[in-house]
């Protein structure tokens, strides 16, 4: 589903040069639930901003779902982001001025569906994340655990075939962490394929397999996938 | 999509509703200020005749010399603006153009055969018959008066509709006297409504004026010695005394003008008027070499000056001032988007590529445009209440506001707004999402 080899990714300035990323290589098979781990600063940010195809590499290969994509123009960039990547971002990165439906109508409009096929994949989405009651509620209206399962819904809308979690338990309490996560165990159980950047290895332990970034390379790449936690196991 | 961009361009603009009225209201007060300039200028500017305005021809004759100073500023080519009598009667008699008119205006008091109508002054226009279809004068009655009358100088007249309403209550006046200065002339036309801004054929007085009420054969006005309202010049050599003299004087009254529909109609005309001043040359009467020119009808109103300088220099203030207004909206734009720089990088996260970005920041700087429009045709209405204020009554007479107008007003707001927008555009459209995504 996602493989990287020997990439590396440096910020350029005038005076200095700073590998984000060196000689990174990673393979996320398809319906795994890989967690992404290390120290702030270590890369883990700018591997799944280069996974999600929001950001250019300077060396080595990244293949997504078996298409390179050295080389991609913005259109091909988009359009590959839009119809097989799905992200859930720390801060929701909700549309504050869109209600719950509108947001997940946001990346079916850039899909092209026609009005009848949103509505339903809207409404899907949001049964899934159990916020079916709250689509004409905007963000502020909502807790933040709620705001969570809409962006996880506005993810899931498109049917991607990755999904792609920037420590999305980040700005959570315990409890509402708990249920963002469990839900991302139930999509997991039914199929998807899940990146999640974390630096809580508490976290990271619900996760089927861990790689570990540490100064923009892996150091410890699990050999062998760990079983999955059940579903009701506590942070 | 487009009307999904115009959803969120009015749920954006509604989000921050001071700097969009600040937009707005640059935009507007730019296009008020631009469009009031504009108007006045497009009804100056404007072709009077546009179906003919180059196969009429105003016709100059140098019959003062070199040494007499010419009468339009700035006229370099020493020529005057009228001709005189002999010279008038000379080029008629010559028929050298398919359509000719030699004409001056006059007046006359008009005394109404309705006995509860006081007498009261019209302007008139002496002319030949050929003026009507030249200037494709149109006929409510009737029509114009035929050669014989002028060759006849015969009492008759064609009148206008306003005042074929006045005298004759609107009804068919054709064959009706009309008593001018004691004297009964019959009716043979009424005019429809016509009137050319700039009165083109005589721009000697109130070149934005109302065109004559009624016209009569020139040879009956000569005839009836009927002098001259219009602007008259002798260059400090007035002749004989007496209508005779006046006649046979150099001084210039009289404006001549002759259609000429092909270029070698225009072409063998420039040589027949050569040939005519060297005639004069040779016969004595001038003794410098011929010197003449003809000008079709825009040419003519570029000649004569007839779009005010202090107008041109209106719209040139106004125009960049409407500038300065583009580049303060570009700047609340620009601002405005890098606010929304993070909901940029998402919708960039979810699948939008920058063309789609693009589109949806220019949508909202079209309706921008559009809302300023409506703000600049409110202020344009107020604009020209004031300018009547400042400039004279014949230009403040221009002053109409159509529905042409409003469309370029509308249509010149959302362009400059577009325009205005395009570099915020732009910047939206270039917004990195990672960056923003790691900023939030």
């Amino acid at each position: 589903m996602l493989k990287m080899t020997h990439l590396s990714k440096a910020y350029r300035t005038e005076v200095v040069e700073t590998y984000a990323l060196r000689d990174f290589s990673i393979h996320v098979r398809e319906g795994e639930f890989v967690a992404v781990t290390g120290p702030s600063g270590s890369g883990k940010t700018t591997f799944l901003t280069i996974a999600g195809l929001l950001e250019e590499f300077n060396g080595g290969e990244y293949q997504l779902d078996g298409a390179n994509v050295r080389g991609l123009n913005d259109n091909q960039r988009s359009r590959l982001r839009n119809e097989k990547i799905g992200f859930i971002f720390q801060a929701f990165n909700l549309i504050s001025d869109l209600n719950v439906q509108d947001n997940i109508d946001v990346p079916l409009r850039y899909r092209g569906f026609n009005g009848a096929e949103r509505r339903r994949r809207i409404q899907e989405s949001l049964e899934r994340v159990g916020l079916s009651a709250r689509s004409r509620h905007y963000p502020a209206e909502l807790s933040g655990g709620q705001q969570q399962r809409v962006a996880i819904a506005r993810a899931l809308a498109g049917s991607p075939r990755l999904l792609l979690a920037d420590e999305p338990t980040g700005n959570l309490d315990t409890q509402m962490a708990r249920g963002v996560l469990d839900l991302l165990e139930e999509l997991h159980r039914d199929g998807a394929t899940i990146v999640m950047v974390t630096h809580d290895p508490e976290l990271a332990i619900r996760a089927q397999r861990e790689v570990h970034i540490v100064d923009g390379q892996v150091v410890d790449l699990t050999a062998q996938p760990r079983l999955v936690v059940g579903a009701n196991a506590q942070l | 999509m487009f009307s999904y961009y115009f959803t969120l361009a009015l749920r954006s603009l509604k989000r921050n509703v001071v700097l969009t009225l600040l937009m707005i209201a640059a935009i507007g007060v730019g296009i008020g200020a631009s469009m009031t300039t504009l108007t006045v200028f497009r009804a100056m500017a404007g072709d009077p005749i546009p179906e003919k305005s180059t196969q009429l021809f105003s016709v100059q004759i140098d019959n003062w010399g070199p040494s007499k100073k010419t009468v339009v500023t700035g006229d370099e080519e020493h020529l005057q603006p009228q001709i005189s009598y002999p010279d008038a009667i000379g080029l008629m008699n010559a028929h050298a153009a398919p359509r000719q008119s030699a004409m001056y205006a006059t007046g006359f008091a008009l005394t109404p055969s309705n006995p509860q109508l006081l007498p009261f002054q019209v302007h008139a226009r002496a002319a030949y018959t050929d003026v009507f279809r030249m200037f494709d004068v149109p006929f409510r009655f009737g029509g114009p008066w035929s050669s014989a009358d002028d060759e006849n100088r015969a009492d008759v007249v064609v009148i206008t509709r306003e005042l074929n309403d006045k005298v004759f209550d609107g009804s068919n006046s054709v064959g009706k006297m009309l008593n001018l200065d004691n004297h009964d002339y019959r009716v043979v036309g009424v005019m429809d409504q016509w009137q050319p801004i700039p009165k083109f054929y005589d721009l000697n007085n109130d070149k934005y004026g109302k065109s004559e009420q009624l016209f009569l054969p020139f040879t009956r006005a000569i005839a009836g010695e009927m002098s001259s309202w219009g602007n008259n010049n002798c260059a400090g050599d007035i002749g004989a005394p007496g209508w005779q003299g006046r006649l046979h004087s150099e001084c210039i009254w009289i404006q001549f003008w002759a259609e000429l529909p092909t270029t070698a109609d225009v072409d063998r005309y420039r040589r027949f008027l050569n040939n005519y001043a060297s005639d004069q040359q040779r016969s004595g009467r001038f003794n410098w070499p011929a010197h003449t020119r003809i000008r079709d009808a825009r040419q003519w109103l570029v000649y004569q000056h007839a779009i005010l300088d202090e107008v041109r220099i209106l719209v040139l203030v106004s125009f960049s001032f409407l500038f300065v207004c583009l580049l303060n909206a570009m700047g609340l734009m620009l601002a405005k988007i890098l606010g929304r720089a993070g909901d940029i990088g998402v919708r960039r996260a979810l699948g939008a590529n920058r063309r789609a970005i693009f589109s949806q920041c220019l949508i909202e700087a079209g309706v921008i445009g559009f809302a300023g429009g409506l703000l600049g045709l409110a202020l344009t209405a107020l604009g020209l209440v004031g300018l009547r204020a400042l400039l004279s009554e014949e230009v403040s007479r221009l002053t109409h506001f159509g529905l042409m107008d409003i469309s370029i007003a509308i249509l010149l707001a959302v362009f400059a707004t577009i325009l205005a927008g395009l570099y915020p555009t732009w910047r939206a459209a270039h917004v990195q999402p990672a960056w923003q995504l790691k900023a939030q």
